[in-house]
């Protein structure tokens, strides 16, 4: 390993680091690659994604319903109706197709997320003081990366998530998840899935572009006027989630996929979901 | 008293090697006690920048079992009791001598940071700001200049760009004035076009490991590069300015609501 002034080396990866630097990095690598397989398995079932009134995240909202799949929710459910006929025979008929690119982008340009990825997947730098990836013209975020700007409009279709969630939440206590018509009642399901309502909002409101554009990204809070503005108050609670929003990130990541899993599972008949309706 | 070995690097611009030094240690120590004595009792010549022993100067900053520190905050009862400890100089600046490294690049970097502008006063001659208006700036008023943030940013470490990024201490001075509710001047364009916040990958080591604790990224790099998102890549935002008039970029809460 080449020495160089000071000690220390430019080799990829060196550093004078003696602690387990890499376990980070790995680990972090390795839980979101195992989240983006699951979803990607997921997706491709095109089955088992609705039980009783509970309808999975991945797949919602459904825009079209192919209702000879195994598990499909009833055709009411959905925004355009039957599946449509110029879809090609080669991609299964799954509705997740249509909706996951929104989710996956505000995650993807998260802040959050992208320190971790240009750690564990683009090695710039691996952990803090060990030696990057070498590259001929670093240009970080100012080149290729450019495209991390859209981060507020991907929070915008966040939000319209939460919205659709929240909706599927408060339908899941409704027997066949007819709002209108349906048994009020409740199950295990339709809590797992207003825990990830809750999840997905403490995420999705702690994020670093929402923080500025609900206060932020003004220099006075309350300049004219000596009060105390509404959008400071917004902006000290949104600045309460950011504080932790490593930690909603993953959480609400995490809950997403067992939300899925569980709702695939009561739906195949693996899981018996306990409620007040059987 | 136990008896410890630290392996130091020693040389200049030129070269230099690890020389270990074993020297008798009181508890409570830190590791700028132990270059202390290793100064008073095997090498007198050894090179150590160092001021006010509290954490405050940001002087006698260095790589102390590769991680950036201060050594005058780093206790000597954190590490293993066999375990060797190794300090280096800074990695991002030039040698000057064992631990000394020549940090003027920073200097030159603050000084293209266009300075405090006052708006105008009130009608009575003073200028009015409440407390929760600066609370934000006040915490990037504590960096101490210890410069560990801008050793460990990996595109002036790793990457050599110091040409094309001012590094995480002076996204903050920006952020610093840039948020001040007392200033007029507009910082945005040259932060994307001259400081280079787009350099910036948000991989928070500078956070990590600045002893003050400022929130340099989330705090500072981050609404940053909010802004410059405002100015030159959110499309709504520019149909706004344009039907509305509003160039004008401090855009107070008050004024926008």
């Amino acid at each position: 390993m080449a020495q160089e002034i000071g000690g220390h080396s430019t080799s990829f990866a060196s550093t004078g680091r003696v602690d387990r630097w890499w376990v980070e990095p790995l680990v972090t690598g390795a839980g979101f690659l195992c989240f983006v397989l699951y979803t990607t398995w997921a997706m491709f079932q095109a089955s088992h994604y609705w039980s009783e009134a509970y309808l999975s995240p991945l797949y919602s909202p459904l825009f079209y319903i192919d209702q000879t799949a195994q598990g499909a929710a009833p055709l009411a459910h959905a925004w355009f109706g039957e599946w449509p006929r110029w879809w090609p025979a080669w991609l299964p008929p799954s509705p997740a197709i249509f909706i996951l690119a929104g989710p996956l982008a505000f995650r993807m340009t998260c802040y959050y997320y992208r320190k971790f990825y240009y750690r564990s997947y683009f090695a710039t730098p691996p952990a803090c003081a060990v030696t990057s990836y070498p590259q001929k013209k670093y240009k970080g975020e100012s080149a290729l990366f450019l495209f991390q700007n859209i981060h507020r409009y991907t929070l915008y279709i966040a939000i319209g998530y939460i919205v659709i969630l929240s909706y599927d939440a408060v339908m899941s206590f409704f027997k066949n998840g007819d709002i209108m018509h349906g048994e009020f009642g409740i199950g295990v399901g339709s809590l797992v899935l207003c825990v990830n309502v809750v999840l997905l909002s403490g995420y999705t409101f702690g994020c670093h572009a929402f923080r500025h554009l609900v206060g932020g990204r003004g220099d006075c809070f309350s300049c004219s006027a000596g009060k105390e503005h509404l959008g400071h108050k917004a902006w000290k609670q949104v600045s309460l989630l950011n504080a932790r929003h490593m930690s909603w990130a993953w959480v609400s990541m995490i809950w997403v996929g067992f939300t899925d899993f569980y709702v695939r599972m009561v739906s195949m008949g693996v899981f018996t979901d306990y409620n007040t309706w059987d | 008293m136990a008896e410890r070995t630290f392996r130091v690097w020693r040389g200049d611009a030129e070269g230099g090697e690890f020389k270990d030094y074993a020297v008798e240690l009181d508890r409570g120590m830190v590791v700028l006690d132990a270059l202390h004595l290793i100064q008073a009792q095997h090498a007198g010549d050894l090179a150590v920048r160092w001021n006010c022993k509290a954490g405050k100067c940001g002087s006698c900053s260095m790589e102390i079992n590769g991680r950036p520190r201060l050594s005058c905050m780093t206790r000597i009862n954190e590490f293993g009791s066999d375990e060797l400890i190794t300090v280096r100089p800074i990695k991002t600046f030039p040698v000057l001598k064992d631990l000394v490294t020549d940090v003027s690049w920073n200097y030159d970097q603050n000084k293209r940071i266009k300075p405090f502008k006052p708006k105008k006063k009130d009608a009575d001659g003073n200028y009015r700001m409440m407390q929760r208006d600066v609370e934000r700036v006040q915490e990037f008023r504590k960096c101490i200049e210890c410069y560990l943030c801008q050793n460990v940013c990996h595109v002036l470490r790793d990457q050599d760009r110091k040409d094309a990024f001012v590094g995480p201490r002076f996204m903050i001075r920006v952020a610093s004035l840039e948020m001040h509710p007392l200033d007029v001047e507009d910082r945005v364009p040259e932060t994307r076009d001259e400081l280079g916040s787009g350099m910036c990958n948000i991989t928070r080591c500078c956070t990590d490991v600045c002893p003050e604790h400022i929130q340099i990224t989330d705090n500072g790099i981050i609404p940053m590069k909010e802004r410059v998102v405002d100015r030159y890549y959110d499309p709504l935002l520019w149909l706004l300015r344009k039907i509305t008039g509003s160039g004008k970029k401090k855009a107070s809460i008050d004024s926008e609501s």
